[in-house]
């Protein structure tokens, strides 16, 4: 047991947190993206759409990120397709928190009212206008807060990616325990590390959503 | 990334139904941990939700800042935690109890959003009702607020129930003889197969979530309908 | 009834349920291009629906809706409703506008924008000349000075203007007024009704409106119908409804509004 300032280990646990940045963006970008195809497909009004978006969120919802993280690094070299791990882990957080977004993309969209869908019916909009221009402009703000909890989780399973050896912010420190037997100091300031992102993330979620409902009541009716 | 197509791989239905009973058997450890775990996070979480309702405001907020701190960062984290640094200070414990600990822990910081919730959804007139009726704030609390509260609680905590048997697995990564490590450390890098153990989990899993999410829609229509 | 060649609404035999609760049964009604028509009756008499169902916002599961010849609904051979193609379906509709009790507005756009959207979109109107458009509804509406406000900006009266300005400008040639003012603080039910007189007596459009005003329905429409138990029990001028009723069920429901 050691209590030495644990500034000398900062260096190389910054560096690891880089790489957990480069992760979590990676994941981020990719959970949208299929967040907002999956949940798109939840609604759409064409059956196999639906269906295929319903399998792959009850896949990925069904089963853990770590069992996903091991069969995409593990299994899928059997089929002859060998990710580094770095792509592995991207793509395993994109995919299980992109159907958590499905979710909250579905559910979005379809607690926009339905007096604006008829609206636009009445108007003549094509169901395409009346999504793309009507209903995902409105759904868009209340899907921040929600999201915003799913990128958190996003960002704490990134640390799983340390045991196919990404060299994230756990695997450094795992390193570093090792080395050093400094656990105590190592662990508490990976903690706050994470901590900090968590916190950073979700503040910025929720000044998004104050400038983006800014001047507009998306509530419906005013008090 | 590498792309080499020459290996193909081929689904051996032997295999996978010989090392089925393993993993079934490996299978009650998962369980264990998660029936532990959330035995502890009910009442962990309990805790969580009177210091953060607490009119003392020290107390409320570091309740506030507990759940936060829990919840913003890693499981895998917390688990290193516990199993790398409690022994330091002599707290020595087996793996397994480490592991159910760091669960119980964390799942805490949910289920007291889960409990915050649920008591935010008694409606406001009940505290009054109970004020005008000259309750003490205790009882008010346990004998009015939280039966009221239990409805929605049920259904939310049976969700957390389904995540935290998903997030067991990582127990694997402190040597627990869960499914995960059986399939992957015991059975695939001896037999160099995981197709059939991992994907065998997946399924498992896949199976296990199915039938209790849609247990726990069931219920929640059940809960509407009752109000 | 006016004598014209041929009437620009024809609906025969519309039949309309909700699972077992049958809400249309069997509406059959003419209107001239032009008229303005008061729809009144008891809540549930499935006046709203029958506009809903003008509108497409709801399908029949029986019946025929002719406008301007054109057919909307039809039936096939086992007596089933069916709809015409897909592009005259959406011609035809898009001659049919509507104002909602709780005026919908597009609440991420600015009040100028949910005027110009339809025409922008739909019609594929210059942004130029929608907005020029626009401005000249909104003024007629009294409320050109808030073109750039939002809808949560603005009081409930001033909603329903945008609303009735964001229909005008798709130019319909039918418009359907749904209890647009039984949301409305009294005190601003009056504007509206104005409004409405208004746009009547122009004769541009056909409009059907369902209202629980008697008074209006009397002084401003050509026409009344009472709507009760999903049929129109009663159908004429305003005047001969009000003042001598055919039915019991009529006298009954003027006696208890008109008591109020």
């Amino acid at each position: 047991m050691s209590f030495a300032p644990p500034f000398d280990l900062l260096p190389p646990l910054l560096v690891g947190l880089g790489k957990t940045l480069q992760l979590t963006a990676g994941g981020i970008l990719l959970c949208v993206l299929l967040a907002l195809f999956a949940g798109l497909g939840k609604v759409s009004g064409i059956p196999p759409l639906r269906w295929l978006a319903n399998i792959y969120v009850e896949i990925f919802r069904g089963t853990s990120a770590l069992v996903q993280l091991f069969w995409f690094f593990f299994v899928l070299p059997f089929f002859g397709v060998s990710l580094e791990p770095m792509l592995a882990g991207i793509l395993v957080l994109g995919l299980n928190s992109g159907a958590y977004g499905a979710e909250v993309v579905r559910g979005a969209i379809q607690a926009v009212s339905h007096g604006q869908k008829e609206a636009a019916t009445a108007l003549g909009f094509t169901p395409r206008q009346t999504l793309w221009r009507i209903l995902l402009p409105q759904a868009v703000v209340s899907m921040l807060p929600p999201m915003s909890n799913v990128f958190i989780e996003l960002l704490k399973n990134s640390a799983l990616v340390s045991v196919i050896s990404v060299h994230d912010l756990t695997f450094v420190a795992q390193i570093h325990r090792a080395d050093s037997l400094r656990t105590t100091a190592i662990f508490s300031i990976v903690l706050v590390l994470y901590f900090a992102v968590a916190q950073g993330l979700s503040r910025g979620m929720s000044f998004l959503e104050k400038r983006l409902s800014r001047g507009r009541d998306l509530g419906g009716v005013k008090a | 990334m590498n792309l080499s197509l020459a290996t193909g791989a081929q689904w051996d239905w032997a295999f996978a139904w010989e090392i089925l009973p393993q993993l079934l058997s490996a299978m009650r450890v998962t369980v264990t941990a998660t029936l532990l775990g959330m035995s502890l996070a009910v009442f962990g979480g309990l805790l969580l939700v009177m210091m953060r309702r607490s009119h003392i405001k020290t107390l409320s907020r570091s309740g506030y800042w507990t759940i936060e701190f829990i919840r913003g960062t890693p499981l895998l984290i917390q688990l290193y935690f516990f199993y790398y640094v409690l022994p330091e200070y002599g707290l020595q414990q087996s793996a397994m109890v480490t592991g159910v600990l760091a669960l119980g822990l964390h799942y805490s910081s949910y289920m007291a959003e889960v409990y915050r919730a649920g008591i935010d959804a008694v409606p406001k007139g009940q505290w009054e009702a109970a004020t005008a009726l000259n309750f003490p704030p205790k009882r008010t609390f346990f004998t009015l607020i939280l039966p009221q509260a239990i409805p929605p609680i049920v259904p939310a905590s049976g969700n957390y129930l389904v995540a935290m048997f998903k997030d067991s697995v990582l127990l694997s990564t402190i040597t627990v003889t869960e499914v995960l490590y059986t399939a992957r450390d015991d059975i695939g890098s001896d037999r160099f197969r995981y197709l059939e153990p991992l994907t065998l989990v997946g399924v498992l899993f896949l199976i296990v979530s199915l039938i209790s999410v849609a247990g726990i829609r069931r219920l929640e229509r059940h809960l509407e309908k009752k109000r | 009834m006016t004598d014209s060649p041929e009437p620009f609404i024809q609906i025969r035999d519309l039949h309309k349920s909700f699972g077992d609760l049958k809400v249309l049964q069997g509406i059959n009604l003419d209107i001239p291009a032009g008229e303005m028509v008061s729809v009144i009756g008891p809540s549930g008499s499935g006046k709203s629906t029958l506009l809903r169902v003008l509108m497409t916002l709801e399908r029949p599961e029986q019946g025929e809706v002719l406008i301007g010849g054109e057919p909307l609904y039809s039936m096939d051979g086992e007596g089933h409703t069916t709809l015409p193609p897909k592009a005259q379906f959406r011609a035809l509709r898009n001659r049919i506008g509507m104002v909602f009790q709780h005026f919908n507005l597009f609440p991420h756009m600015t009040v100028l924008r949910n005027v110009t959207e339809a025409p922008v979109r739909v019609l594929g109107v210059s942004r130029k000349d929608a907005k020029a458009e626009a401005m000249k509804y909104l003024d007629e509406v009294g409320l050109a000075e808030k073109a750039d406000a939002y809808p949560a900006q603005l009081s409930g009266g001033q909603k329903q203007r945008v609303a009735i300005a964001r229909a005008l400008a798709m130019h319909p040639e039918i418009m359907l007024f749904d209890e647009i003012t039984s949301a409305l603080d009294p005190e601003l039910v009056g504007g509206i009704l104005a409004l409405l007189d208004r746009l009547g007596k122009r004769k541009e459009m056909t409009m059907l409106i369902v209202t629980h005003h008697m008074n209006f329905a009397r002084q401003s429409s050509d026409r009344v119908l009472f709507f009760d138990g999903g049929v129109i029990l009663e159908d004429g001028k305003p005047d001969d409804i009000f003042t001598h009723p055919t039915h019991d069920r009529t006298r009954e429901f003027l006696k208890s509004v008109l008591e109020v």
